[in-house]
């Protein structure tokens, strides 16, 4: 590996990299010691009780109320805590677990085809890329089984066989059924799921619920998390809002790259300014780059659409051979002209390896300027999704039976007929598997602040396995944090806290400071280009393939960016009312901070796991090499001050179950 | 394409709001109509205008924020959500006019975006099962018969975006709240709440200020996700049995 350190223009001497500084390791993630699978009930037994009538004293405040936020809401709820739930859309039921299409994970071996809550342990440890926690990826296939039970008895019409029990499909190049799905909708019905038994505690008023209300501040009292400032997005108010602890489940960061399959208001500002207030970012380079989704179309485009994975099924995928052919209809190119890529470089797996490798290998193609499709800037960025074996072999009613609603969907969004022609596919942002460091109890390194779903960092190591977001945010919230928190609970009641107390009113006054600055900068460029030249240089540089010249390139130009965005951003309107520009300008200031740490990280970790492929760390045919020896680890980083450098803690990662190895799918 | 949009701007709840005309040029089929908004919102950003305020988050088809009226039409001309509206379902020298959506029960926050919160509500006063967290028995031991299931996903397809209401004569919310009752109405785990959820739902239905259901039918035919007619017969049926049973 290289170290030639091309430092970035304005390092600072004396730290690695001229960028970040290294501190003292992590030493206790709290995970009780001794077989795995007795783990989680000896941590569940020593976690303190709470008396039934103490708990309506007890308050706690969660923002979001995805999977992650609204099942823990709900749960609280019905516990008998005091609960406060915010979310920035008009209703908690819009959170965007409810985009998720494919399906949640479960080991409940209904099958019968050798699963197990050791295998989908075994499944996502090795999927992560061994880059994640043993005792919390236990948890999670443990506690898995509950979920459904308790999402079939809310109502959830999970899709069910003729004898009127549940079906399952396999998901995402495992080699059980354990997916659980409805339809194409998955993420949306368990969303309702939980919304609903939201609503019911917000008519039994246990929860108070906050819609478009936006969390911009939390507040730290003598080192504790006590509350939040909110800015209320229909009046303008900036509110503030005190608890006994506080819990973020606000989803994932992938909008810094503008361009993702995130919902348009998705954004980073709840954990980064936990961050600042002294929360450690783990992993945040740690990115998942979905294989298909439609390609960008032009530089009007606001968002990405994934198309479920389960079209690598039927579908194969190819490019011409010749750069030539890119302009031609995809129909006249005959068939000994095609590059069928995946099948050619992987012949056994074929275009079902996993999400990571089938990403590269398209960017790899529309390199060499063997893409398809509409020109973005020098390249075509697309390659075709073929169908026409699949009609072949399975009458056109049979395949739209199975995948009718997905080409719907990319013929309405394309205007193109998958039936007819090639479907065009390119990755895209879809996930990020990083967030904020929290220990076995999800509690981050702010006493107080626990952190659940997308947010935190704690299950999917450098990649996720498909199915296993909902999973997570559903056992977190139901299963998972309800338990943890009780224990810190139980040491309250606390101390009462004023909204005069010194820290509580400095909290509301940076806020106020910052509305004002952005409404006040006046200057020539919308927050949108900054957003979108942001999110071009995040995709050139830390997307799918990183390097250290890029890295320490796309570090200087994140700070210049930054630096203009604070002279030169223009934010019209006023303070008192709904103002979308003045929203849109507080997520990318944050972005604006959190990009520069991405690059950071992605740069110290000079090997490459999972979604991180370092040019410099790969095999001889091009694969992803990790280095176990230094770097199996997670890189928890503490904010190091306005204008000092992130400083590094690692955790060890010590793997006493699963054996380490190296991926191999040729 | 060029076209030109009369666009409802209205500065906040209490202000008087008027059509605005604005023409916009170069823009091309392949953007959604929200795309095309984004453009017209950069553009008014350059001349200092305030950019118009309107709803969308997943802009998938799937969250239920977007909901414009867009030339009379809730969502538009096609059977789809308004983020999933792309400018090749218009043509050169259109002219399209954009509203919020109209209702008693959605009063109108700024431009084109409303408050929905009564749906909120509607759910609420009844739209669940109540099955706290760890009661619940293991998930094969209540099968239920496939149609049942299946019906009960039809229904629970609704992505609460208004749409039914805003297209509906008499701004009612009954395909929305049909929409909940047949989901929950079909499974076995909702009988036992199933007479109260009725009830309780409907009564706040009408509280919040929705309209009556005189069967026009409009609500389904905008309806982005098709949930059918039949669901409001379902919810009458299930009404009347609940007052019969003294619920
Ligand atoms: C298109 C798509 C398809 C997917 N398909 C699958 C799948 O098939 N299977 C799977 O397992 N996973 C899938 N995933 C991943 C999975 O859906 C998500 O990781 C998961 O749902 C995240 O849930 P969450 O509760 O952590 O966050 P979210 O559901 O994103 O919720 C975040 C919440 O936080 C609130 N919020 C955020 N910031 C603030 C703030 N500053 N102030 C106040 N509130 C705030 C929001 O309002 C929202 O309520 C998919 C993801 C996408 C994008
Ligand atoms: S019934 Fe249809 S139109 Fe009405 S809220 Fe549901 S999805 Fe929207
Ligand atoms: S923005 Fe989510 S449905 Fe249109």
């Amino acid at each position: 590996m290289t170290t030639t350190s091309t430092t970035p223009s304005s390092s600072v001497p004396g730290l690695v990299h001229g960028v970040y500084a290294e501190g003292e390791p992590i030493r206790d993630t709290k995970a009780p010691p001794g077989p795995i699978d007795r783990r989680w009930n000896t941590r569940k037994f020593e976690a303190s009780l709470v008396n039934p009538a103490n708990r309506r004293k007890l308050s706690v405040i969660i923002v979001g109320t995805g999977l992650a936020g609204g099942a823990a809401a709900a749960t609280l709820g019905e516990a008998g805590y005091q609960v406060k739930s915010f979310c920035y859309q008009d209703s908690p039921r819009r959170a965007h677990s409810i985009a998720a299409q494919g399906g949640i994970n479960a080991a409940k071996n209904y099958k019968e085809d050798g699963d197990s809550v050791y295998r989908l342990f075994y499944d996502t440890v090795k999927g992560g890329d061994y880059r994640s926690r043993e005792s919390n990826v236990y948890r999670l296939a443990e506690v898995s089984t509950n979920i459904i039970d308790q999402c079939v008895a809310q109502g959830v019409p999970f899709a069910r066989e003729y004898g009127g029990l549940l079906d399952n499909r396999s998901f995402g190049g495992v080699q059980v059924s354990r997916t659980f799905y409805a339809r194409g909708q998955t993420g949306q019905q368990l969303l309702i799921g939980a919304y609903q038994a939201l609503e019911r505690q917000v008519a039994a008023g246990t929860v108070e619920m906050f819609s478009r209300h936006e969390m911009l501040e939390v507040v730290v009292v003598d080192g504790k998390a006590r509350g939040i400032i909110a800015r209320d997005l229909v009046t303008g108010e900036i509110e503030t809002h005190l608890a006994d602890a506080v819990v973020l489940a606000s989803g994932g960061y992938g909008n810094v790259f503008y361009l993702s399959t995130n919902a348009m208001g998705s954004n980073v500002t709840a954990t980064w300014r936990a961050h600042r207030k002294g929360a450690h970012f783990a992993n945040p380079c740690y990115t998942q780059i979905h294989p298909t989704c439609i390609p960008v179309a032009g530089e009007h485009q606001s968002k990405l659409t994934l198309m479920s994975e389960s079209l690598r099924n039927d579908g194969r995928i190819w490019v011409p051979k010749n750069a030539a052919d890119c302009e031609k209809d995809p129909r006249e190119i005959p068939e000994e002209d095609r590059d069928y890529y995946l099948e050619r470089i992987y012949p056994s797996f074929g275009n079902l390896v996993p999400r990571d490798i089938a990403s590269r290998q398209a960017k790899n193609v529309c390199d060499e300027g063997r893409g398809v499709g509409p020109k973005v800037g020098d390249f075509r960025r697309g390659v075709y999704l073929d169908f026409t074996d699949a009609l072949k072999r399975m009458s056109a009613e049979a395949v739209a039976e199975k995948y009718g609603n997905l080409l719907d969907m990319y013929q309405r969004i394309t205007g193109e007929n998958p039936y007819e022609v090639p479907m065009r596919i390119y990755p895209a942002v879809h996930y990020t598997m990083g967030g904020l460091w929290v220990d076995y109890d999800l509690q981050s390194s702010i006493p107080g602040l626990f952190v659940t779903g997308e947010a935190n960092f704690s299950d999917h190591g450098a990649n996720r396995l498909g199915a296993s977001a909902l999973m997570q945010g559903l056992a977190d919230g139901y299963f998972v944090l309800p338990h943890t928190i009780r224990d810190y609970l139980a040491r309250g009641p606390f101390e009462k806290l004023e909204e005069s107390h010194e820290a509580v009113v400095e909290a509301r006054a940076s806020v106020d400071a910052r509305v004002q600055k952005f409404l006040s900068i006046k200057g020539d460029r919308s927050v949108d280009s900054f957003h979108k030249e942001l999110g071009n240089i995040m995709w050139e540089f830390c997307g799918m393939e990183r390097s250290e010249e890029g890295l320490l390139k796309a570090i200087d130009l994140i700070r210049g960016l930054r630096d203009e965005f604070w002279r030169n951003v223009k934010v019209l309107g006023a303070a008192d009312t709904l103002n979308q520009s003045l929203e849109k300008a507080g997520r990318v200031a944050d972005f604006l901070e959190l990009g520069e740490l991405m690059c950071i990280d992605a740069l110290h970790r000079r090997e490459s796991c999972g979604g991180h492929f370092r040019a410099e760390s790969q095999t001889e045919d091009g694969e992803a090499l990790r280095h176990d020896d230094e770097y199996a680890y997670v890189a928890a980083w503490e904010w190091g001050g306005q204008d000092g450098a992130p400083v590094l803690h690692k955790e060890d990662l010590v793997y006493e179950f699963v054996e380490m190895k190296q991926r191999s799918y040729k | 394409m060029n076209l030109t949009l009369k666009i409802w701007r209205q500065a906040g709840p209490k202000a008087k709001g008027e059509m605005v005309t604005y023409p916009v040029t170069d823009i091309s089929e392949d953007m959604s109509f929200l795309e095309m908004l984004d453009v017209l919102n950069e553009q008014l950003n350059a001349r200092g205008e305030e950019p118009i305020a309107f709803d969308s988050d997943c802009r998938e088809g799937i969250c239920g924020m977007c909901g414009l009226m867009i030339s009379g039409k809730a969502h538009g001309p096609e059977v789809t959500t308004t983020c999933q509206l792309h400018m090749r379902s218009f043509s050169d020298g259109d002219e399209i006019t954009i509203e919020p959506w109209r209702a008693d029960a959605f009063p109108v926050i700024k431009d084109l975006v409303v408050d929905r919160g009564s749906f909120d509500r509607i759910i609420q006063a009844g739209g669940f099962i109540s099955a706290n967290t760890g009661s619940a028995p293991e998930a094969h031991s209540v099968p239920v018969p496939k149609p049942k299931a299946d019906r009960a996903f039809m229904a629970a397809a609704c992505i609460g975006c208004g749409a039914c209401v805003a297209a509906c004569p008499n701004a009612s919310g009954m395909l929305f709240m049909g929409a909940k009752i047949t989901h929950l109405g079909e499974l076995p785990q909702g009988q036992p709440e199933r007479d109260a959820r009725v009830v309780n739902m409907v009564s706040q239905h009408d509280h919040e200020g929705f309209g009556g259901c005189t069967n026009i039918g409009e609500c389904s035919s905008a309806c982005p996700k098709e949930i059918p007619l039949d669901v409001i017969n379902q919810l009458n049926k299930d009404l009347r049995g609940a007052l019969m049973r003294g619920e």
